[in-house]
Order: structure tokens, then sequence, then C-alpha cells
């Protein structure tokens, strides 16, 4: 086990996965505070079942698991995805959740089958590809990182600027449009932020779970603040613990996939904070009372 | 001085029509009530005044000049329902989005901010509550804060979407008495109202609405029985206060 460790620790190329499933965690977990505070955890988790058939159809395109390339495809048939729930909201009766519903399962389906066909009838090195239904870190190399490093830093630095844009608009949407805030910006800025923490981060936690990295965290967060500033960094740091933890657990221990062990950490750091926050944890209500 | 004037102004969602042909005008410095049934479109007709739900045709002046050019003028109290009230922020927080003209990329807001932001929430009466969460406040104190957040706008026109809604009957004569005085000011008012026994005792001008415009001018020249039965559809007792007026 401690000869495992050593050598794993002593792997650059593992240290680069360290890296980046610490950025994807915190840059999760900060984006995950919005989605969150603007009722949208459903629709992100439709947008992640979505990337699926993309991913699929990329490699049999092109032959290729070259991660930007996979990227496109999982981006395009996301924004697919929500454009349709969207259109089945507007056009018939139905609800979100139903709307969402149908829509996950259809693309979630429609990737299983692709996939299938792939093992089936594709020769060469196919390895890796199904580990973006539960993650795999393992399977990130170091070029992989660079994207994803690249795009969390990217998040990051927008939600920074915009940080204010985004807390108003969240909060009061037709008071922000009213004091000259471009809504429809901020929205659609807010809403590619979300495509591209989830698109990197289906290969390291995988399409089933990404959703977890995104809400739990912010959830946890929210028991320790009351103030949203503070509430994105404790979100991010829970979120960037969750992926280390995820990674190095996963990669210790043979066939053990990352999505699940990260998604466990993050609902372990929940529970605690449930219990323990400062601001709302059920000890410290207890004790007001 | 017309404040708000309003010609032809229509709105549809899908195949229904919600508004048809609105056409009123407010004079500077007055407090307005827009009146009429549930449904009647008095949100929307807000709404479509600011920009906020697409109209089919119609044209807004604000202080004489297009609206397009005079958005900033406006300041709007939404409807307490609009806001989820558990958010993590604090009343002095909601207060300084007003301010947002004023605050400066990459720089935290400045004291002088916060101070002005504290000189509105002691006009309402509500400094004690500065830094308490808006989840913990009732539903009166949240209306006030909201009421702060237009002062600390500082627009010369407001609009209010049903602010007594939920508050106790101290605090809306608070309001409406913090109201007047805006009016006194030069400023003018206007509130979407649901109650028809308050309409002449709080309004000088009112706009009887049920998807068209049924009557608009002086509250005493058109808040009388019959307009008021064509705008809710005769379906209605009157208050002996209204009944007993100018028939």
């Amino acid at each position: 086990m401690i000869t495992e460790w050593i050598t794993l620790l002593e792997s650059p190329n593992f240290r680069w996965v360290m890296i980046g499933s610490l950025l994807l965690g915190f840059s999760s977990g900060v984006i995950g505070c919005f989605v969150y505070l603007r009722k949208q955890s459903l629709i992100s988790d439709g947008m992640a079942h979505a990337t699926l058939p993309g991913v699929a159809f990329m490699y049999i395109l092109f032959q290729n698991k070259s991660l930007p390339v996979l990227l496109i495809g999982a981006t395009v048939t996301s924004l697919l995805a929500t454009s349709f729930i969207q259109m089945i909201i507007k056009q018939t009766k139905l609800k979100t959740d139903a709307a969402i519903g149908v829509i996950l399962s259809v693309f979630f389906g429609f990737g299983i089958l692709l996939l299938s066909y792939i093992q089936q009838n594709m020769s060469g090195n196919q390895a890796g590809i199904d580990s973006f239904i539960f993650g795999q870190a393992a399977s990130i190399v170091k070029n992989d990182v660079y994207t994803i490093g690249v795009v969390s830093l990217l998040v990051l630095l927008l939600t920074v600027i915009f940080f204010r844009e985004f807390y108003y608009t969240t909060f009061d949407f037709t008071f922000s449009k009213g004091i000259g805030i471009p809504v429809k910006w901020v929205n659609g800025l807010l809403f590619s932020l979300l495509v591209a923490v989830i698109v990197i981060g289906i290969q390291m936690v995988g399409v089933v779970l990404i959703v977890a990295l995104l809400i739990t965290p912010s959830l946890a967060a929210r028991y320790w603040t009351d103030s949203l500033g503070k509430m994105t960094v404790i979100s991010g740091t829970f979120g960037a613990i969750s992926g280390l933890i995820g990674t190095i657990s996963s990669s210790v221990i043979q066939n053990l996939p990352t999505g699940p062990m990260i998604v466990l950490t993050a609902s372990v750091l929940f529970f605690i904070s449930l219990l323990f926050g400062s601001k709302r944890g059920m000890v410290v209500r207890r004790l007001a009372r | 001085m017309l404040a708000l004037s309003v010609h032809n102004l229509s709105v549809q969602y899908q195949q229904q029509k919600v508004l048809e042909n609105i056409h009123f005008q407010v004079p500077k410095g007055s407090i307005t009530g827009i009146i009429g049934p549930n449904g009647a479109g008095k949100s929307t007709l807000m709404k479509a005044i600011l920009g906020l739900v697409p109209i089919t045709k119609g044209k807004v002046d604000v202080l004489e000049q297009p609206f397009t050019q005079q958005k900033d003028l406006i300041g709007y109290v939404p409807q307490r329902s609009e806001v989820d009230w558990d958010f993590p922020i604090n009343a002095l927080d909601v207060v300084l989005m007003g301010r947002y003209k004023h605050f400066k990329r990459f720089r935290p807001i400045s004291k002088q901010e916060k101070d002005l932001a504290m000189t509105f929430l002691k006009e309402i009466g509500m400094e004690k509550y500065a830094t308490r969460q808006i989840s913990q406040l009732s539903g009166g104190q949240q209306q006030r804060i909201f009421l702060a957040r237009a002062l600390a706008q500082n627009t010369p026109i407001y609009f209010m979407d049903e602010p007594f809604a939920g508050v106790d009957a101290a605090t809306e004569k608070m309001m409406i008495q913090l109201m007047k005085q805006w009016k006194n000011d030069g400023k003018t008012v206007i509130i979407v109202h649901h109650d028809l026994q308050t309409v002449q005792e709080y309004f000088d001008h009112v706009l009887l609405l049920n998807k068209k415009t049924i009557g608009c001018g002086k509250t005493s020249d058109v808040f009388h029985p019959q307009n008021i039965e064509r705008t809710y559809g005769g379906s209605l007792t009157f208050p002996p206060s209204i009944a007993g007026s100018s028939l």
C-alpha cells in the first residue's frame, strides 16, 4: 500500500492529474453556487447527461481520443439538449422537470448506444471512451490537464470580473435589468461557464455524477456562511478537496472509478456541514433555541 | 408636464391578448394607482412599459421623451414574491444594489456608498436591521428594504407592483406617508394596487384597467361606481364610502 502511494506521488503524470482535479473541483464548486441559487440543478444534470452522445459521436467520426475534439462534440449535444428542453417547455404544457426527464434519458440512451457500437465494431485503441460514464482520472494525460486547467482558470477569472453581475441577476433578475445590467449577456456568460465546467469535468467525474460536484459543495457551503462571496470560496474549496481525494483514492485502488469517489467525498463534507455548519448547521440551530 | 404617457400599447402571449390598445397619461408629481381585477394585466402593463415583456405595438414616453432614451429614470419595485428571500444577502447589501451604477469594477464598494445606503435604511426606520439576513425579516420589513433600494436608485419616477401585499397596517401607513413625501419632492409614483377601500385616500390619479383602459384621470373624476363596475364586471359590492360619492 505505502509503496503504491510513493510510486504514485513520484509519477509526474499523477501530479498533473492532481492539479487538474484541484482546479476542476474549485471552479465547479464556484459555478455550482450560482446554479444552485438559480434553482438550475436539474437542468445542469440534463446538460451533463447529454454530453455523452457528443463524445461518442466525435470518437466514431475522428477515431481519435484527443480531448478538445471530444469536448466539442460534448458541447454541441449538451447545447442541443438544452434548446430541446426549452422548446418543449415553450411549445407544450409540460413542466420543466418532465421536459428535462425526457430529454436527459433520450440523449443518455443514445450515448450508450453509440458506446456499444464503438466497443463492438471499432478496432484500435478504444480503451477509456467508456470511462466518460463514471469518470476515470487514470485515463487523463498531461495534455488533457492543460485543457482542464486553462478552462478552469478562465472560468474563475470571468467569475471574479463579473461577480457583482452574477450576484445581482441571480438574486433579482428584473431589478437587475432595471439598473442597467445587460442581463441577457450576463445570463449567456454564466450559462457558458456552466457548460464549460460540465464539459471539462466529464472525463474525470463522468457524465452521470458531474452534477454532484457542481451542487453538493455549494449546498455544504451554505451551512457555513450568509455571504455569497464567502460561499463561493468555501464551495470552491470543498469542490477542490473532493476532486483531490477522489482522484487519489481511485488511483491507489485498482479499477475504482473516480466519479463516485469524488461524489462520496463531497457528500461526507455535506453531512459534516449539515450537522456542524457555523451558520445553519443543525447543532448551531439546536443551541440557538 | 407628463411623467409617463402610453399610446396604444398591446401585449400578446402566444395567441392570447393580454393588453389591448392601452392609452393613458400620468402627470409629474402624482401618486397614481393602477386598479383592476386579477388577470386584468396590471403587472404585465408595468413590465411592458419597462421593456421587461415584449409588446406587439405601442409607444411609451417618459418625461416627454421616448422611453428608450429614458430607461434610467424609472425605479422599479417588483412584487415581493419575485425574489428568493432565502438568498444569502443582508438588508444593507440589497439596498446597495440600487447604487450599482456608481460602483467601480475590481474595487470593493466604497464606505461613502455604504454610508449613503445606511441613510436610506434610516429613512425607512430599518437601520437596526442593516446586517440582518433578509430571510430573517418580516414581510413588511422586506417590503421596506425594497423601498430603500428604490430610494437608493434615486430616480424621478417609481413603479411599484403591489407594494402593500402582505404588509401590516402600520407599515402600510408609513410607506404611503413616505411616498407622499416623495411626491412633494416632485417625484412620480405609480402603484399596482388591490384594495379598493384605500384608493381615494392614497391616489390622486387612477388608471382603471381590465385588458383595456376603462378610465384614467383624477381619482375624483374617474373612480366612481359605474367605472368600477365596468372594470370588475359588476360582481362587486361597493364599500359605502365609494357608493355614496359622486353619483
